[in-house]
């Protein structure tokens, strides 16, 4: 029973630290305590967390290099963006943010659905170079839609506003590389939280079911795993879909965080999915405490160190390289471990247990 | 044991494989019968574990066929042909390293302990009854192999020849009608060996299963075997009872040489 109450353990860890991350930002929100630079970046962090989260379910826990994840939280964003444009716009708030997740979630995972079917054909860097490809694809042709709505409908065209042949009254929603703007703007901390706290709940739970035993088992041994009578693909598969469905969930929330949304080599690009991968390796592969706090350093950083201009980057640089050495390099992970005991030794048979 | 009215579990007719113009197998025919422990020898290189590469459905035979208990198993899938009831170890071991001991054992049980994805992110429904069934049922299977005690440890830190029967266990979980043992006795020492044997006889009367297996430890085998198979160059030397075929002048010929 060792372990089953250390996974245990270690889960209410992460998901007390969220509360408690939760209770400092409010109570210095409610304080004044926090400049508007850190209000701003309360719902980024937000969606950022449940991006490496939804990321480590492919990259850690199924094993897959996926560079495409900015891609699904394009697709969240825009279907979101849309749907709170046309049929939420008469919704009170709170509904409409909700249907707006569950649309975006399930849009998402369709895309992930599709893409998934053939791309998890490929192995490693094939695999990574080809979801990049989908990333970038699904980010170019939003940025060439057009799409209108007016009494007989939505239209859409790759052309231009004209070319949408719509009737007087009607509404341009998005205008291609412009986006859609007048968005509500409706999402908030507390939102974000609760959709991280999902997040967990789902990735966590599954890891723990027979499901996720089995997309370990793929990643560990594919052969001995078909040996058994796991079906690869089907396992995969799943595990791309619901990060993909996640992925979604968090471009939901970026979508509703802004007036005007427009799909950028910056938001939705690959340099946003590598972000994420660093999120996720940086953290630890497969550890999504981990990946979650690399998000938040990882995020504020950058900030933070605005006062050093020139020298920002750099700095920033040097802080990925040493907290890469803390959490990998075997020395250092040795003498974490001898501190750890040191510090909480309770039992001695858990530390016996060795390492996980 | 060798009783001729007993049941034929596994009837393998005449299959065959090439890997560009080299016969790996060619016409290897097998009958064995239900509860039955059976030997595949031979010196390295003649095509063992291309037969159980062929039985598990990771070859596609060019000829013959594959019945195993009255279904024909001829080119299915290897997870196919897992369900219909054969598991198998692998001569280089092939665990999931990273997953706990009772855990390897649990994916073992998967395919006949069912919940639904929904239940399994949610926790809701079946999945505590369900999970409780398979641990019970996982901790049984490593009693049986005195691997109970260290159920929770990562399977890559066990000692290989736990390793070894951890891998047996897991197979055994799928419930299979008939085991393939890739060299169980792989780089064991001779009182592992020993121990080893003593649990195939405990499996196989315990499980009332059926077993077949490559092996090199001449003491594993004429101490367990019921009959032998013995292939060289793909192509099959001899069949028969275990002391027969080992005494047969050109199995002698084929392992030490001329």
């Amino acid at each position: 029973m060792n372990t089953t109450s250390k996974t245990f353990r270690s889960n209410i860890i992460t998901l007390g630290l969220v509360l408690a991350f939760y209770a400092v930002m409010e109570a210095m929100l409610k304080g004044g305590m926090l400049s508007s630079l850190m209000k701003g970046l309360l719902v980024p962090l937000c969606y950022y967390m449940i991006l490496a989260v939804s990321l480590n379910l492919v990259v850690g826990i199924s094993g897959e290099l996926s560079l495409g994840h900015a891609g699904f939280m394009c697709v969240g964003a825009f279907v979101s963006a849309v749907f709170a444009r046309t049929l939420g716009a008469n919704l009170p708030g709170m509904v409409e943010l909700i249907v707006a997740v569950i649309i975006g979630a399930v849009f998402a995972a369709i895309f992930g659905f599709l893409i998934g079917i053939p791309v998890l054909r490929l192995r490693g860097d094939y695999l990574a170079i080809v979801t990049l490809a989908f990333g970038e694809i699904i980010k170019n042709v939003i940025n060439a839609v057009y799409l209108g709505v007016d009494s007989n409908g939505l239209h859409v065209s790759l052309k231009d506003v004209k070319s949408l042949g719509l009737e007087d009254g009607g509404e341009v929603i998005i205008k291609g590389a412009q986006g859609i703007g007048s968005l509500p703007r409706n999402s908030t901390f507390t939102f974000g939280i609760i959709l991280l706290l999902i997040t967990l709940f789902i990735v966590i739970n599954l890891i723990n079911s027979r499901h996720g035993r089995a997309i370990m088992s793929i990643r560990d041994n594919r052969i001995a795993a078909e040996s058994v009578g796991l079906s690869v693909s089907k396992y995969k598969l799943t595990a791309f879909v619901i990060s993909a469905a996640l992925a979604g969930v968090a471009g939901v929330l970026y979508s509703h965080n802004l007036a005007n949304l427009q799909a950028t080599s910056k938001n939705f690009g690959y340099n946003q999915s590598i972000m994420i991968l660093v999120f996720v390796v940086l953290g630890g592969i497969g550890n999504i405490r981990g990946s979650m706090i690399a998000a938040v350093v990882l995020t504020i950083l950058p900030e933070k160190l605005r006062f050093l201009s020139d020298y920002r980057m750099l700095i920033y640089a040097i802080v990925l390289i040493v907290m890469m050495i803390i959490n990998s390099a075997p020395k250092v992970v040795e003498w974490r471990k001898v501190m750890a005991e040191k510090y909480f030794k309770k039992d001695k048979k858990n530390a016996d247990g060795g390492e996980v | 044991m060798a009783d001729t009215n007993e049941k034929v579990l596994l009837d393998v007719e005449g299959i065959s494989i090439s890997f560009g113009g080299l016969k790996a197998v060619n016409n290897f025919s097998i009958k064995i019968k239900k509860n039955e422990l059976y030997g595949l020898i031979g010196p390295n290189g003649a095509g063992k574990t291309t037969v159980f590469n062929l039985l598990t459905g990771v070859y596609k035979p060019d000829t013959g066929r594959i019945i195993l208990d009255g279904d024909a198993l001829t080119g299915k899938k290897t997870i196919e042909i897992n369900r219909s009831g054969i598991a198998r170890t692998f001569q280089n071991i092939r665990l999931f390293s990273n997953l706990s001991v009772i855990d390897n054992v649990k994916v073992g049980l998967h395919q006949h302990h069912e919940y639904s994805l929904f239940e399994g992110v949610t926790h809701l429904g079946r999945y505590r009854r369900v999970e409780k069934e398979m641990t019970d049922k996982a901790h049984e299977l490593l009693k049986v192999f005195e691997l109970d005690e260290s159920a929770e440890f990562k399977a890559s830190q066990l000692p290989y020849g736990k390793q070894r029967k951890l891998e047996i266990a897991r197979a055994l979980a799928t419930d299979p009608k008939l085991l393939l043992l890739d060299e169980p006795a792989a780089g064991m020492n001779p009182q592992e060996t020993q121990e080893l044997m003593d649990t195939i006889r405990f499996v196989r009367d315990k499980f009332d299963m059926t077993v077949l297996l490559i092996e090199h430890d001449m003491k594993l085998v004429s101490g367990i075997c019921d009959r032998l198979t013995v292939l060289n160059f793909g192509q099959m030397l001899a069949e028969g009872e275990t002391k027969t075929v080992l005494n047969n002048p050109d199995v002698i010929k084929a392992y030490l040489g001329d």
